[in-house]
C-alpha cells in the first residue's frame, strides 16, 4: 500500500465520517442529551483530525480541533445545546466538509468562511481553553524516548554539564504495567553518560523468592546537559509505580573540568551485570492470585455488554468501480448471447425439444438473476444524497430569511450509483426552490395558522420497478393565476388559451419560465426547472408536479431502477426493427375503423373509451418510408408523454417482449431526435430504442409550444 | 521470532499508516477497529505489544487498558496509547489504568518503530 493510496483511503474514510457527522447532528437535533450520539459526533470529528494530522493537513487539523473542543464541552456536559449552537454545529460540519474537499483536491479552502466559523466556535470557549494551544507539528513521545522538542531558549544558554543522582526502586505494579527498567536506563543513557549500580539488598534467599514481587532497586548517576524536567519526563509513566528520587550532584556539576572521565564512558557502554539481567517478573505467565477477585468479573460483564451492542455497519467490500462496470458490460453481453441462442434454436425448428426449451428458459432466468445481482452492486442508498440536502435547506433558509427543516423518508432506498450522482444537481435545485419559492416567510406562515418553520419532505421509495423521489413543501402551493399571467407575458401560452390546472403547473418546466417576481440570488441562477426536467429525462425518468393552494407543492421524480437494461417491446416500423420501453406503454390497441377519425388534412385521432387521442405515425416522424399504408393496419401503442399527454403511436407490429441491454448512442453518433439508445438483438442486429416523449415532438402536426394550443386540448375542451 | 503488534484504532487511515510503517519495520501487524474487538483480538493474537487509541466506539482506550490489565486477559505486555489527545489528566488516567507509554498523533514512523523495538527487545 503506497502513501498515495493511504491518502485516498483517508479521504474515503472522511466521506464516511462526514456522513456519520451529519447523521449524528440530525439525531442531536432530536435529542441532544443522548450521549451515544454526542460521542459519535465527537469521534467523527476527532478521527478526521487524527488522520489529517498524519498527512500534515494543518488547517483541517486546526479546524477539526476547534470543532472537537466545543463538542467536547457538550460531551462533558459543561455546555448546553440550544438552537443556536446546533446551527453552529451544522455550519461547522459543512465547513469541515469543505475543508476536507479542499484538502483532497489540494486547493486553498475559503479562508473567510473558515475563519468566521472558527471565530464563532472559539466564542464558545473560555479564555483558558484558547490558551491551551494545540501543538500539531511537534512529535511528543512522552515516553522513554529522547526528547525531540528541546526548548530552544535553553539550548542558547550553552550546554552545562551536570551530574544527577537517581534512586529508583520499582514496585511490582511497574512490571505488571509492561515497564522494563532496562528500557528506562537505555533512555537515560541517551541523554549523557550513565552509570548504574544495582541494589541487591532486598533479594530474598532462593526459597523465599516470589517472581511477582519487586525486590531490586538501582542507584544511577547521569552526566548530562539536559534539564531535570527531561529526566522526569522519562519516568513520567512509572511515576506512581516506583520510589524515585532525582537530585543534582552539586559536587560534580557546573565545573567544565568535570567532563565525563574515560572510565564512566566504559561503564555506560558495559553496564553492570544486574541491569542486563533484571529479575523478569513480567515474564512470568503464571496467573496472579488477584485474578480470582470479583473485579475482573465486573470488567468481563462490561465487555460482554459492549459486545452485544450493534457493531457498526455490516461488513463491506470495497471494489474498484471499473471492475463492476466491466462485469456489468459482460453480463450485458451474456444477455445478448442468451437472446441469440434462443433465436438460433427457434430457427432450427427442432421437433419436440421440450427439455431443450426448458433448459433454455432456465438459462434465461439465471442470466436475469445474475444481471439483477450485478446491478445491485451498483445500487447505493440515497442517504448520502439526502443528507447533503439538509445543508442546502439550511443555506437556503439562511439566505432567504425563511425557516425550514428537512425530513427525509426512505433514505435506505437503493438507486444506481450513476443515477445518484446525476441526480445531485437537479435535486439541489429543487430543494433550494422549495425553500425559496415554495415556503412562505415565517410571518406569513404564522398568519396562515401554520408553524413558522416550514417543512421540506424528501422521500424515496421503490414502486413497480421504478424509483420514486418526492420533494414536498408545506408552503403556499403554486400561484396558478400568476403563473398563467407570466406564461402569457413570456409568450409561452397563447393569450386566449384555456389551460387545465395541470397544464398551468407544467409551465414551470418550460424553458425561460420563472415564477418569482424578484429573481433572488438563490434560485435565480439561470437554471430553471426545464434543466431539472432534462436532467431527469436524460436518466430515463420524468418529473411531475402536484400542488394544492395553501398547503404546498410536491414534485415527483420517477426513475428507472437501472440504466443498463430495460424491458422493451420489439416492434417493426417500416422495414426496421426497433425497441420501445414497456414502462412508457399504457396499452396496445388494434384499431378498428369506427374509432378512427381524421382531423384536417393530416391529423388523425382515435377514440379511446370516449376521449380522443391523437395518433402519431412513428415511421413518418422518423422520416422512414414504407410505413403503415392502410390506416386499419398496424398496432397503436398508447403512451403518456410529457409534452403531449396521451398519444397513440402507430407501429407496424409487435414481435416480442424482452429485456434489452441499453447501449448509448450518444458517445458514438451524437443525439438522434426520437431515439434514446440502441441495443443488440438476438440475431445480432442493432435496433434503435425509441423515446416516446421526444418522438411525439417530431410530429409535424403537433406544435410543441405552446401546449395550450395542441389539438388534444381543443378536442378535450370542445 | 517476529514481534507481534496489535493496533486498536477506529480510524482506517491510522490503521493503514501503522500497517505500512510497522510491517515495513519487520513487525507482525494485527489490528482491531474498536475496543471490544481489540480485547477479543488480544487473546487470539497474543501480541508482544499493544498500541491503542483513546476515543473509540464500543469500548474506549481506557476500557481496553483496564480490561487487559485486570480482566481474564490480564497481561504485562507493554500497552502504548496513540492518540491526538495530550491533556495531562488523560495521561494520568491512562497511566493509572496501566498504560506503558503515550504517543501523540501524528506519529513519526522512525520514533514509533524505535520505541516499539526498545519495548519489545526486538533485534534491530
Amino acid at each position: 500500500m503506497s502513501m498515495n493510496s493511504i491518502r485516498d483511503t483517508f479521504f474515503e474514510e472522511c466521506e464516511e465520517l462526514l456522513e456519520a457527522l451529519v447523521e449524528g447532528l440530525s439525531a442531536m437535533e432530536e435529542n441532544a442529551e443522548d450521549m451515544d450520539v454526542v460521542n459519535a459526533v465527537f469521534r467523527a470529528v476527532h478521527s478526521i483530525k487524527g488522520g489529517a494530522g498524519a498527512f500534515g493537513l494543518d488547517r483541517l487539523v486546526n479546524f477539526a480541533h476547534t470543532f472537537e473542543t466545543v463538542m467536547d464541552k457538550v460531551r462533558s456536559q459543561e455546555m448546553k445545546v440550544d438552537e443556536e449552537l446546533m446551527l453552529l454545529f451544522h455550519r461547522s460540519g459543512d465547513e469541515l466538509a469543505d475543508l476536507v474537499e479542499a484538502a483532497r483536491d489540494e486547493r486553498e479552502p475559503n479562508a473567510e468562511s473558515e475563519a468566521a466559523v472558527i471565530k464563532e466556535l472559539e466564542s464558545h470557549l473560555g479564555e483558558q481553553d484558547e490558551e491551551e494551544e494545540f501543538d500539531f507539528a511537534a512529535l511528543t513521545l512522552d515516553f522513554d524516548a529522547p526528547p525531540i522538542d528541546l526548548p530552544i531558549a535553553e539550548a542558547d544558554e550553552g550546554p552545562v554539564m551536570r551530574s544527577f543522582n537517581i534512586r529508583f526502586k520499582p514496585t511490582a505494579a511497574l512490571y505488571s504495567n509492561g515497564h522494563e527498567p532496562l528500557l528506562l536506563f537505555d533512555a537515560l543513557a541517551e541523554l549523557g553518560t550513565l552509570s548504574v549500580q544495582a541494589d541487591l539488598s532486598g533479594l530474598p534467599d532462593f526459597d523465599g523468592f516470589d517472581p511477582n514481587s519487586a525486590v531490586l532497586g538501582w542507584t544511577l548517576t547521569l552526566e548530562t546537559v539536559e534539564d531535570e524536567t527531561v529526566l522526569h519526563e522519562i519516568f513520567e509513566f512509572v511515576d506512581s509505580l516506583c520510589d524515585l528520587e532525582i537530585s543534582v550532584d552539586e559536587s560534580a556539576g557546573e565545573d567544565p573540568a568535570s567532563v565525563p572521565e574515560p572510565e564512566s564512558i566504559v561503564e555506560a557502554i558495559a553496564p553492570p551485570v544486574p541491569t542486563v539481567a533484571p529479575v523478569p517478573p513480567q515474564a512470568s505467565p503464571a496467573p496472579a492470585p488477584e485474578m480470582s477477585t470479583p473485579a475482573p468479573k465486573v470488567e468481563q460483564k462490561q465487555a460482554a455488554a459492549a459486545r452485544e451492542e450493534p457493531r457498526g455497519p455490516r461488513p463491506t467490500l470495497r471494489v474498484d468501480l471499473d471492475r463492476v462496470d466491466r462485469l456489468i458490460n459482460t453480463v450485458g453481453e451474456l444477455i445478448i448471447n442468451q437472446a441469440m441462442i434462443s433465436q438460433r434454436i427457434e430457427e432450427l425448428e427442432l421437433p419436440a425439444v421440450a427439455h431443450l426449451t426448458n433448459e433454455l428458459e432456465a438459462y434465461k432466468l439465471l442470466a436475469r438473476d445474475i444481471q439483477e445481482g450485478v446491478m445491485a452492486i451498483r445500487a447505493q442508498p440515497v442517504k448520502p444524497l439526502f443528507q447533503r440536502m439538509s445543508r442546502i435547506v439550511r443555506e437556503a433558509s439562511e439566505a432567504t430569511g425563511k425557516k425550514a427543516k428537512l425530513i427525509t423518508i426512505g433514505d435506505s432506498t437503493e438507486v444506481d450509483k450513476t443515477v445518484i450522482e446525476r441526480l445531485a444537481d437537479p435535486l439541489t435545485h429543487m430543494v433550494r426552490n422549495a425553500v425559496d419559492h415554495g415556503l412562505e416567510t415565517p410571518e406569513k406562515r404564522v398568519e396562515g395558522g401554520k408553524d413558522a418553520i416550514g417543512t421540506i419532505r424528501l422521500s424515496a421509495s421503490h414502486r413497480s420497478g421504478s424509483v420514486f423521489i418526492e420533494i414536498a413543501d408545506d408552503g403556499a402551493g403554486l400561484n396558478r393565476p400568476r403563473m398563467l399571467e407570466k406564461g402569457i407575458e413570456k409568450g409561452l401560452v397563447a393569450p386566449d388559451a384555456e389551460l387545465s390546472e395541470q397544464e398551468i403547473d407544467n409551465l414551470l418546466f418550460m424553458p425561460g419560465f420563472s415564477t418569482a417576481s424578484e429573481v433572488s440570488n438563490l434560485s435565480g441562477r439561470g437554471v430553471g426547472m426545464d434543466v431539472v426536467k432534462n436532467a431527469v429525462a436524460a436518466l430515463g425518468g420524468r418529473v411531475s408536479i402536484t400542488t394544492s393552494p395553501g398547503s404546498g407543492t410536491t414534485f415527483t421524480i420517477v426513475l428507472p431502477l437501472t440504466l443498463a437494461v430495460m424491458d422493451g417491446f420489439v416492434i417493426s416500423i417500416a422495414d426496421q426493427t426497433m425497441v420501445i420501453p414497456i414502462a412508457s406503454i399504457i396499452e396496445t390497441i388494434r384499431p378498428s375503423r369506427k374509432d378512427l377519425h381524421c382531423i384536417g388534412t393530416d391529423g388523425e385521432v382515435i377514440s379511446v373509451r370516449g376521449s380522443y387521442v391523437p395518433i402519431v405515425d412513428v415511421a413518418r416522424n422518423l422520416g422512414l418510408s414504407g410505413g403503415v399504408q392502410d390506416i386499419n393496419g398496424g398496432v397503436l401503442l398508447l403512451v403518456s408523454t410529457e409534452g403531449q399527454g396521451l398519444t397513440a403511436l402507430r407501429v407496424g407490429a409487435i414481435h416480442d417482449q424482452r429485456q434489452v441491454v441499453i447501449k448509448s448512442l450518444e458517445s458514438n453518433y451524437g443525439n438522434i431526435p426520437g431515439v434514446s439508445a440502441a441495443t443488440i438483438l438476438g440475431d445480432g442486429k442493432i435496433a434503435l430504442i425509441l423515446d416516446p416523449d421526444e418522438l411525439v415532438k417530431l410530429h409535424p402536426g403537433l406544435p410543441q409550444i405552446p401546449p395550450a394550443s395542441s389539438p388534444r386540448m381543443e378536442l378535450r375542451h370542445a | 521470532m517476529t514481534t507481534k503488534v496489535l493496533a486498536i484504532d477506529d480510524s482506517r487511515t491510522i490503521r493503514n499508516l501503522l500497517r505500512v510503517s510497522l510491517e515495513g519495520a519487520g513487525f507482525e501487524y494485527h489490528s482491531a477497529c474498536d475496543g471490544v474487538e481489540g480485547v477479543e483480538q488480544f487473546s487470539e493474537v497474543d501480541p508482544d505489544v499493544v498500541i491503542t487509541d483513546i476515543n473509540m466506539p464500543n469500548l474506549d482506550g481506557f476500557g481496553v487498558i483496564e480490561s487487559l490489565r485486570s480482566g481474564p486477559n490480564r497481561t504485562t505486555v507493554p500497552i502504548i496509547v496513540l492518540t491526538t489527545e495530550s491533556g495531562q489528566d488523560l495521561k494520568t488516567r491512562a497511566r493509572e489504568a496501566g498504560a506503558t507509554g503515550w504517543i501523540v498523533k501524528p506519529f513519526d514512523d522512525a520514533s514509533l518503530v524505535s520505541v516499539l523495538r526498545r519495548l519489545t527487545g526486538h533485534v534491530v
